[in-house]
């Protein structure tokens, strides 16, 4: 049966057939032929999970193993985050990295190979990964890791889905002591501030700052960094329980959004925050870890605030050396067209040298773009400015960048294009990305 | 020492949701059910989700002749049993093509009193045990788009009737269940109205319920018994006119 599939951004949107299956053998038979790909639970941002045909994982959801001691979990791909965190929290156990929501599923995470904001510290989400088993184009289930079917596991990390389905993920969790996070916060009153103070605080686990793309002059770039530790049971003090998941939904947006009011809307919680909470240059407070991490979860549906039309991510990485001039460079060019969100996220990764995935050592710049006319110019217009500082796209996050940019940013892109041709030869999973990337032909 | 429970179609959602409901309050698990590979991923993931005790057993509704064996060889016997197992079928295919609709009748109702006979009989003589049958209301009055499957849940709950009539003197309850839309496989490419549509979480929670307040027979949504109570007083000339 024919539905309407789309992912958080409600763009673009398709009618495809879905499938559904609840164990590995299943699957194999109910592929049809058709070219289909993989899709999880709808939270990225673009086309990658998006075919005339696809493979839902969320039935194929079950916990397989957990060790207690050692923090190693089996699961199926469609557990979603939240499910895990419910279960191994209380055990004083944490994910190795989480992206800013917790309701997307492990093969998403696989296929994105996420990043979090302890990205400089501890790498994105393929380096705690053992092993995985995936359902390639050529009917195989293969085990795939760092000594087994090395360039299946590398092409399928940060892969798109596109070498197959992601079955079983093997990986490590991080030991905690609380759930709490010690947080700190500083204003920075400016761009060049907000970098040196990242680099200052290189050494804790999680940092990411919000900052404002609209301000000119001596505040430009304004923006609050934020850093986190794990709390220990001291920092805890008596007060709370130490080891408690928490998962609230506690408002809804119920229907969509006029896009005008968004702005309004993201404005005015920034300079709360700004002006209000964060009155002093320096805040230190212990927080759960779900408002720390997950701040938009307890708004089940903010994404319907941009409206029915939908609305874009736009996010980049510079290269280190072309950082500052480059976000320069962007920001301004933002804050002119005065058409982007207003409020974005600044983030310094660490190295990474992965085949296809995302991050590499310098700063990832992420904001939202509400759809309106023009906006598609202006994006390709930025895509060249990132691409001629040496930088790249996500592509969990995008749905339209020319297949030019990508070639020209990825520079591991034709090997792996030669991996997907290894385990994918007849082209069965191919998604709305992979077609306008031209990853497969 | 803690209760068990036998599910009797283990690998539905529902039971799914019924194992992970009874199994957080404590009780030891026994999943029947055909496919044994997906039982063993089932048993892992309640063992670690519920921290609940789980054996796991195959289980076919339609292998009567094997029905006495398999509860013989159950280690422990159980204080409440679920027959889950239900099979939906093609009611146009089951028009001309005996198999499917004897699949259809066995799977829903000769298979279901197979088995609840002999569990009904170890628990009479135990004095203690509840049988909770899911049925539907599907049973309630036939229809032309489904009456094959209606007719089979029909009977089985004709048959907990005279079961709880039978075994109340001995202390054993009997539940039916009447499920109306519940989001399961069973239901997967339909198109049901929200309010009238249950997640099987919901029926778990109801199902708790009813056992613990010794209920008779229960509509999950409940709903259902008004809507079922409307369709049931439409006078059979109209009825038989009418696209159902
Ligand atoms: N979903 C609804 O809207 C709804 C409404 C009213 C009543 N019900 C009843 O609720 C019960 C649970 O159904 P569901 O919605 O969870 O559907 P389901 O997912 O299709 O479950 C049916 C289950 O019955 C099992 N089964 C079928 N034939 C069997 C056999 N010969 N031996 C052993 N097991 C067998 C299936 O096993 P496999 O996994 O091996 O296929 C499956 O686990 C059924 O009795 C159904 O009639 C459902």
């Amino acid at each position: 049966m024919k539905k309407l599939v789309t992912n958080w951004n409600n763009y673009p949107v398709v009618e495809a057939d879905e499938i559904t299956f609840e164990y590995g053998g299943e699957l194999t038979y109910k592929l049809n032929g058709h070219p289909t790909i993989a899709h999880g639970n709808g939270r990225c941002y673009g086309d990658a999970s998006l075919s005339e045909s696809v493979i839902s994982t969320l039935r194929f959801n079950k916990i397989l193993s957990f060790d207690l001691n050692e923090g190693v979990v089996i699961c199926q791909s469609g557990v979603l985050l939240s499910e895990l965190l419910q279960i191994i929290v209380p055990h004083g156990w944490f994910l190795p990295v989480t992206p800013g929501t917790k309701f997307i599923t492990i093969g998403g995470a696989v296929a994105s190979d996420i990043h979090g904001k302890n990205h400089h510290v501890d790498g994105s989400f393929s380096r705690h990964m053992q092993w995985m088993n995936v359902l390639t184009g050529t009917g195989q289930t293969l085990t795939a890791s760092r000594h087994e079917n090395e360039d299946l596991f590398w092409a399928t990390c940060g892969g798109m889905g596109l070498t197959g389905v992601i079955l079983e993920v093997c990986f490590q969790l991080k030991k905690i002591n609380t759930s709490y996070i010690r947080q700190k916060q500083i204003k920075a009153e400016n761009l060049d501030e907000v970098m040196v103070l990242f680099a200052e605080h290189s050494d804790y686990t999680y940092s990411v700052a919000w900052i404002d793309c609209l301000k000119s002059g001596d505040q430009f770039g304004r923006s609050i960094l934020m850093l986190g530790e794990h709390a220990t049971a001291e920092e805890l003090g008596t007060k709370k329980e130490k080891l408690s998941p928490k998962e609230k939904a506690i408002l809804s947006v119920p229907f969509h959004f006029p896009s005008f009011v968004l702005n309004e809307l993201s404005v005015k919680a920034f300079n709360a925050m700004y002006y209000a909470k964060n009155y002093r240059k320096i805040m230190d407070s212990i927080v759960h870890y779900d408002g720390f991490f997950y701040p938009l979860d307890s708004i089940m549906n903010w994404n319907r605030i941009y409206g029915r039309k939908g609305f874009v991510q736009y996010q980049f990485v510079l290269p280190l050396k072309e950082s500052k001039e480059g976000l320069k460079n962007i920001i301004k060019r933002i804050s002119k067209m005065g058409m982007g969100s207003f409020l974005a996220v600044l983030k310094l990764f660490g190295e990474q040298d992965d085949l296809i995935s995302f991050p590499m050592e310098g700063y990832t710049l992420a904001l939202d773009f509400p759809m309106r006319p023009g906006l598609a110019e202006f994006l390709d217009d930025l895509d060249e400015v990132v691409a001629d500082y040496g930088g790249r796209i996500y592509l969990s996050k995008d749905a339209r960048m020319k297949k030019e940019v990508f070639w020209d940013t990825y520079a591991n892109a034709p090997q792996f294009k030669e991996i997907l041709k290894k385990y994918d030869p007849d082209n069965r999973f191919v998604s709305e990305l992979s077609k306008r990337l031209k990853l497969k032909d | 020492m803690s209760k068990n429970a036998l599910i009797l179609g283990a690998t539905s959602d529902m039971a799914l949701a019924i194992a992970r409901k009874f199994g957080t309050q404590g009780y030891t698990l026994t999943l029947a059910a055909r496919n044994l590979e997906k039982l063993q991923v089932i048993k892992a993931d309640i063992e670690i989700r519920q921290r609940a005790k789980v054996e796991i057993a195959r289980f076919d509704a339609m292998e009567i002749a094997n029905h006495q064996e398999f509860y013989n060889q159950l280690p422990v016997k159980p204080d409440i049993v679920f027959c889950v197992f239900g099979f939906l079928g093609d009611q146009t295919k089951a028009q001309y093509d005996w198999k499917m609709c004897e699949e259809i009748l066995v799977s829903n109702y000769v298979g279901a009193v197979s088995i609840l006979n002999i569990i009904a009989n170890d628990m009479e003589a135990r004095k203690q045990g509840t049988i909770v049958g899911i049925s539907s209301v599907a049973g309630e009055r036939g229809r032309q788009s489904n009456y094959i499957y209606g007719s089979a849940k029909a009977g089985f709950t004709a048959y907990l009737s005279g079961l709880r009539n039978r075994l109340c003197k001995s202390g054993v309850h009997v539940l039916t269940v009447k499920p109306g839309f519940v989001k399961t496989r069973m239901l997967d490419g339909m198109k049901t109205p929200g309010p009238l549509t249950a997640q099987p979480q919901e029926v778990a929670e109801d199902i708790y319920n009813a056992v613990a307040n010794k209920k008779n027979t229960i509509y999950t949504r409940g709903v259902w018994r008004l809507v079922m109570y409307t369709i049931k007083s439409i006078p059979e000339p109209i009825f038989k006119k009418m696209k159902l």
